[in-house]
């Protein structure tokens, strides 16, 4: 089974050169970054570095960046702070996030998006008028659709209101510009592996609210906010692939039209195609999409039979595959959402992987041509 | 095209041929897919998540079948093969579990282990295989297929009588019967072993399962009384002549032909003869209680037949052949009458004891599975030779 076509980057996008060298040179020496010595100096000149590449991501000042293990800690250590308050989160959170809330409060409320998966303005101000609320989580970015959320009018209504604005910026960054000042946006939170970092990286952006929230307490690491000592190697490579995406800006137009030839294809193989998202503003490289009578299983193995490395919506940790959340919340009926498959792109990927991932797919729709036609 | 059959019957080089090995984690079907790898088949593992065991006995959700699905997923890793986990809970909720409580409620003993392979092995996985592109699917049972002068497959019992499978497998249709392998059925248990070993498999040792896979313990009771909360309601004990014996607590705690665990102090009658359960009467909520010869029965009913090698169509005729209403049995001999309906009559040459409503009544000719039904009803009946 050969494996060399590789468009999840949602999942997790592969290492960039400039992370690995980077991630190489830090891990040739001991370097605690809390030590007085050479090495730790060392160490600590290195994430001073790329704390600054970080914070140029998002446009934030580096003090702003609490370095830690990614978003899924970022997300946790926002919404502890908030534990018993009454928060407002999308329907279509990460799992972090909406297991986050769930465990902190019983007081919450999940914000509707509309058809066409963008968060409903209206309902939230609404959710935000009948009772105060402490903090609102809306995610950048939908990991499954792309589709992008209108983080500044979020963030404008959730201060009218009093609340906080917490925003999980993971598949944002590198794809959208990010400000979190000019966005409002009090907690953002990023992965390094999602822009060609390592793993078991990732940042907490403080905004402008000036609290600081705290989760992992026994040191005084990352300003007494992230006890622990750090990650030197993996912030290197956070730094080196944050610094790589800003140098690349114009990669988003060549995965537009990647991504303009991938769909035109799948609805050319078959017209019955469901691309959702496709009125809404999404990202370059993001598509999810439905054939009715290909089950999404069944296109994932028939696809990685072929080497060609795909996802249905958000991966489950057990390697089952399940119903998207964020299709039923967009009212997507099960018997399409079952059949919904996530290509998505990257720094890296080039018309070949297209091409490749569309001859597999042609030939999956042939050989279930009688299925297709029975759901058509 | 290849001029001669591969291994597994193909006209293609064993590269080009893609099988789908339906993988259990047990050490059978672990052999099975990986000596077809070994021969160069392009092998697809793929192992069922069918139920949360847990769940089955209590609310707690845990996985215990996950260490199945983890031995199965070791196995193909080692050997270089991909593997696949498909969560079919749903379909064997539906097709299996229900109907084994519901068969359970009507007094009946279900076989579980058949509907999982007509329903949810193959039909359910035996599609997806053909979805993925597969030229056949292989499973480690134990069982002989072999092909007539046409190519039309056949089933045989196992070589090694101890483990034949074909009890299991009688519902097995020709369509499905055409794309399935068993790689294992001309070969002893030990033969497996001496192979996984030789393969270096992590499941060589693993003890065979004894159980129906989602009752744990056999504590099937408990499973039925979860999914029916009324499985317990208690009743009486009657002896055939109508006198009340005694009181139980749930005609699930009954099968026919059973001697033990009556309840019923001594359970033997007063010259001394030991007490069977003859007849489960649902509707009274009565479990029959009766003498051994009180058993007897020497012609069947059944229904919903799957038929090997013929083409469903009855005939007028009584033809000569074995048969098994249990897995663990030597067939007997008997006459089988095919009727409408997918429905037909089996004819024992003697009578025999304990068949119970709900087992599924199999037909031989010597070897060969003919195919067989469910049984829907038993009685004694001395004078059939005549009427035929």
């Amino acid at each position: 089974m050969a494996q060399n076509t590789y468009l999840d980057y949602n999942a997790t996008a592969p290492l960039r050169p400039e992370a690995l060298a980077a991630l190489r040179d830090a891990l040739m020496a001991p370097h605690n970054a809390s030590s007085i010595h050479s090495f730790g100096r060392m160490g600590r000149q290195i994430i001073e570095t790329a704390r600054a590449r970080v914070a140029a991501l998002c446009s934030a000042a580096p003090a702003q960046i609490i370095f830690n293990s990614g978003a899924s800690e970022g997300n946790n250590t926002v919404i502890a702070h908030f534990t018993n308050q009454r928060i407002l989160l999308s329907a279509i959170e990460h799992p972090s996030v909406m297991e986050a809330v769930k465990a902190c409060t019983q007081n919450f409320a999940l914000i509707p998006v509309t058809k066409e998966g963008v968060i409903d303005l209206t309902a939230l101000e609404i959710l935000l008028q009948s009772e105060p609320a402490a903090l609102v989580c809306v995610m950048a970015v939908n990991n499954e659709t792309g589709i992008i959320q209108p983080i500044n009018e979020i963030s404008r209504l959730a201060h009218k209101y009093g609340a906080l604005y917490h925003c999980d910026g993971v598949q944002a960054a590198g794809r959208i510009a990010l400000d979190i000042a000019a966005s409002g946006i009090d907690f953002l939170t990023l992965s390094a592996h999602k822009i060609g970092g390592p793993q078991g990286t990732g940042a907490l952006v403080l905004g402008l609210c000036g609290l600081t929230p705290h989760f992992i307490f026994g040191g005084q690491q990352e300003k007494g906010a992230r006890a622990g000592t750090e990650n030197v190697a993996g912030i290197a490579g956070f730094g080196a692939a944050a610094q790589a995406v800003l140098a690349y800006k114009g990669s988003a137009k060549n995965l537009a039209v990647l991504q303009t030839r991938l769909e035109t294809e799948i609805q050319r193989h078959a017209p019955s195609a469901i691309i959702y998202g496709l009125n809404a503003l999404r990202v370059a490289g993001t598509t999810l999409f439905s054939v009715p009578g290909i089950s999404a299983e069944t296109a994932l193995m028939a696809l990685d039979l072929d080497g060609v490395a795909i996802s249905s919506g958000s991966a489950c940790s057990s390697g089952r595959v399940e119903a998207s959340q964020t299709l039923k919340a967009m009212g997507v009926e099960k018997n399409h959402a079952s059949c919904a498959i996530r290509v998505s792109m990257g720094w890296a990927t080039t018309p070949e992987d297209v091409e490749a991932f569309l001859s597999s797919w042609r030939k999956l729709c042939i050989r279930l041509e009688g299925k297709i036609k029975a759901h058509a | 095209m290849e001029k001669l059959p591969n291994s597994l019957g193909l006209y293609k080089a064993p590269k080009d041929t893609r099988v789908v090995v339906a993988m259990s984690g047990g050490v059978d079907s672990s052999v099975t897919a990986a000596l077809l790898h070994e021969e160069g088949y392009d092998v697809v593992g793929v192992t069922l998540q069918l139920y949360d065991y847990g769940a089955a006995v209590s609310k707690s959700k845990t996985c215990c079948a996950g260490q199945d699905i983890y031995d199965a997923k070791k196995v193909a890793d080692a050997h270089g093969f991909p593997h696949y986990v498909l969560n079919y809970e749903s379909n064997f909720r539906e097709s299996v579990i229900d109907d084994f409580a519901d068969s359970y409620m009507r007094g009946e003993t279900p076989i579980p282990c058949v509907k999982c392979n007509q329903s949810v092995k193959f039909r359910d996985l035996l599609e997806m295989a053909k979805d993925l592109g597969a030229d056949c699917m292989a499973t480690g049972h134990y069982i002989k297929r072999t092909t007539d002068e046409t190519g039309r497959a056949q089933l045989h019992r196992a070589h090694d009588h101890g483990k034949d499978q074909s009890y299991f497998l009688f519902a097995t249709t020709q369509e499905q019967l055409d794309f399935l392998r068993f790689p294992l059925g001309g070969w002893s248990k030990d033969k497996t072993r001496a192979e996984a070993q030789r393969l270096g498999l992590l499941t060589a040792d693993k003890p065979d399962s004894q159980d129906i896979c989602f009752v744990p313990h056999g504590d099937y009771a408990r499973v039925v009384k979860k999914i029916r909360p009324d499985a317990e309601d208690p009743g009486e004990i009657v002896h055939m002549d109508g006198r009340v014996l005694g009181r139980h607590e749930g005609i699930i705690h009954y099968t026919i032909g059973q001697r033990k665990g009556l309840g019923i102090g001594g359970g033997i009658s007063d010259n001394n003869e030991p007490f069977y359960v003859i007849a489960i009467n649902t509707a009274e909520k009565q479990v029959i209680v009766g003498p051994k010869a009180a058993l007897a029965r020497d012609l069947l009913h059944v229904k919903d037949c799957n038929w090997l090698g013929s083409d469903g169509t009855h005939t007028d005729r009584f033809i000569t052949v074995q048969t098994k209403f249990r897995s663990v049995m030597t067939p007997v001999p008997a006459r089988l009458l095919q009727k409408e309906n997918g429905t037909a009559e089996i004819h024992l040459d003697s009578p025999q004891y304990g068949i119970s409503p709900g087992q599924a009544a199999v037909i031989y000719e010597g070897d060969r599975l003919l195919g067989g039904g469910w049984i829907t009803g038993a009685e004694k009946n001395m004078n059939a030779r005549s009427a035929a």
